[in-house]
């Protein structure tokens, strides 16, 4: 498969899932259309955007040449960020911070220790200070104040 | 012309006097070092520092917060030049070839493209706004929902029809990014649309932790999954400013892109947000060397920078002339005069004279501070390059979610910068470009509203979309622009 005919392919069920879903708002008319109206407009004109995309994608390159090996590193980064989302709220900004920190430098970098401790607690505590204290900012402290 | 320059002399015994004028340099400062933290910009920067200006004169206020607004502007043009990482929606297009001049060691020539593209942009449309505000604004309010309609599709066009590549896969891009922006909650009606239970989401995605997600952290996923760790060359001192040939080049984009941004800008609504990619993509169309634009194009910085400058000033025509904002950060500035118990208007020239002349003068003041400010700055921004990228990027990192969170202090804006990190990392992979995706998620609400109140102003007859002469005007061009678009993309099919 072509990469442009994955893509668009893609378009198409994305498409798809968004009219069926509108089937909950109520479309209106076309004279005087509701809340369903325009997500299906612009869902229809998606799936003819994918189409186009197929049909004009028939030279690009295959999908499986597409290089995806390095790929470990890149998930490591989004889990680190979905780590961040998760326990944000949960440990408190500056104890979120560092753990993210020492997880990329430590785990993913496999850097020096006293690197890794240093960076964490600069990074975490100084931006802390910076958008709390100074701008005004509040950042979740977490159960341990931290 | 001579009420006006004595008008103008007034403002500058205003804005020069030490009082208001340590506000501007004190603006400028604030609002550059807000701006330069990655994923905060002038609408964050301006809300943060809102509360600063209620104890100040009104002058001082809004002299305070146009120079914080400045600033910020400058200083998101930093990170999206130096880290690919826009902290608002005006600097997206300057990602694009801002970042590529750094990877090929140019980065301070970029930087000071932008300060100089930024600087010429913001005086020459402070002279528009000067001379021009009141007409300008009555034409501006011939522009109702069918006009404004017919604008943003044409927007959207422009885009899809001087994008470098293929013109489905822009288009493509631009109808997600307004699905995009159909999630929240309907205005016109109050339903929820797309919410499955999170509140959060009523307002709808923000801009910011989008376009972060689409442009830094997808830049930052690309380079985790290279052999070698991207390492932009920090250029020696003496390349640091642009040469003659890259002055010369940024020459003609500056004074495009401040016509585009100026024209723009002054469209009530937020039309402004349009005016840097329609430069970008008419730099494009018009560079003899196309083919460079995505690869470190000098007019790629030089155009949409001057052009989101020169909008920002416009953006000011509709606040003080008609006491409409132009777009949320107009708004905040208005929501500062009204704290004060001043009402921006018609009579506002008339009411308060200092008031008014005072911004403008000040508007040439903070420029000139900005520029004064910036240019000694660009080696110390510089050299964040010489940092190893194992460490700059978690710290870049860091401050990405920082800056998202701070926006609106919801963790689910978090999730939307992974979203969309992910979304825009397989996007670039797969070869399609992410800057539509912004550009349709900032215009779907609006194109979205403008057509239902026209329709609802019509009992329902779409006739109102050529019946009126400014909208069929526009809906021609953008119909000519299509047809165009689709001939030699069935050329190249066949």
């Amino acid at each position: 498969m072509k990469r442009d005919q994955a893509a668009g392919g893609a378009f198409i069920v994305l498409a798809g899932f968004v009219i069926f879903e509108s089937r909950k708002l109520p479309f209106g008319s076309l004279s005087d259309p509701g809340p369903g109206y325009w997500p299906v407009v612009l869902a229809v004109a998606l799936a003819a955007f994918g189409l186009a995309v197929i049909l004009l994608g028939t030279a690009s390159p295959r999908l499986a040449a597409s290089e995806w090996s390095g790929s470990r590193k890149a998930i490591a980064i989004l889990g680190a960020c979905a780590f961040v989302a998760l326990a944000l709220d949960r440990l408190g900004y500056r104890l979120t911070m560092v753990a993210v920190v020492v997880f990329l430098l430590g785990v993913v970098e496999r850097k020096h220790p006293l690197l890794v401790a240093t960076a964490a607690v600069a990074l975490s505590f100084g931006t802390h200070y910076l958008i709390d204290h100074l701008l005004n900012v509040p950042l979740p402290r977490g159960p341990w104040e931290l | 012309v001579e009420e006006t320059l004595h008008g103008l002399a007034l403002g500058f015994s205003v804005a020069l006097s030490p009082g208001v004028l340590a506000y501007a340099v004190v603006g400028c400062i604030v609002g550059t070092a807000v701006g330069v933290l990655p994923g905060l910009g002038p609408l964050a920067g301006i809300s943060l520092l809102l509360p600063v200006s209620f104890g100040l004169q009104p002058t001082t206020a809004i002299v305070l917060l146009a120079g914080i607004y400045y600033g910020a502007m400058y200083g998101g043009s930093t990170t999206s030049i130096l880290m690919r990482i826009p902290g608002e929606a005006a600097s997206v297009m300057t990602c694009i070839d801002g970042y590529e001049m750094t990877r090929r060691g140019r980065a301070g020539a970029a930087l000071a493209i932008a300060a100089l593209g930024s600087f010429v942009a913001g005086t020459v449309a402070v002279v528009g706004l000067m001379l021009l505000a009141p007409p300008l604004a009555d034409f501006a309010l011939r522009f109702g929902p069918p006009e404004y309609a017919a604008l943003l599709v044409l927007g959207l066009l422009v885009l899809a029809a001087m994008s470098g590549g293929s013109m489905a896969k822009a288009l493509a891009m631009a109808t997600l990014g307004l699905l995009l922006g159909t999630i929240g909650i309907d205005t016109m009606t109050g339903f929820f649309r797309f919410g499955y239970g999170v509140t959060e989401l009523g307002d709808g995605l923000g801009v910011v932790p989008v376009a972060v997600g689409l442009f830094g952290l997808s830049e930052i996923l690309l380079a985790a999954e290279a052999e070698a760790p991207p390492s932009p060359k920090p250029p020696p001192f003496r390349e640091l400013w642009a040469n003659k040939e890259e002055l010369k080049e940024a020459a003609a984009p500056t004074l495009r892109g401040t016509l585009i941004g100026f024209l723009v800008g002054i469209v009530p609504g937020s039309a402004h947000i349009l005016a840097s990619f329609v430069s970008y993509a008419v730099e494009r169309k018009l560079s003899k060397r196309p083919e460079m634009f995505g690869k470190g194009a000098v007019a790629g910085v030089a155009g949409p920078e001057s052009a989101n400058n020169a909008a920002a000033c416009g953006a000011f025509v509709p606040m003080l002339a008609l006491g409409v904002p132009s777009g949320p950060i107009p708004a905040v500035m208005l929501a500062a005069l009204m704290v004060h118990g001043i009402a921006p208007g018609p009579l506002l020239i008339d009411q308060q004279p200092e008031l008014f002349w005072g911004f403008i003068a000040s508007m040439y003041v903070g420029n000139l501070v900005l520029l004064a400010l910036n240019l000694p700055l660009v080696g110390i921004f510089v050299s964040l390059l010489r940092i190893p990228y194992y460490l700059l990027y978690p710290a870049v990192l860091v401050f990405c979610c920082l800056g998202v969170y701070a926006v609106s202090s919801s963790t689910v804006d978090l999730w939307i910068m992974t979203g969309c990190g992910l979304l825009g990392w397989v996007l670039r992979k797969l070869d399609f470009e992410v800057a539509p995706i912004v550009l349709g998620l900032i215009l779907s609400p609006l194109l979205e509203t403008s057509v239902r109140q026209s329709l609802a102003m019509s009992s329902g007859s779409y006739a109102i979309f050529v019946d009126r002469p400014i909208a069929a005007i526009l809906l021609g061009v953008a119909l000519l622009l299509f047809l165009l678009m689709v001939r030699p993309a069935r050329k190249a099919a066949t």
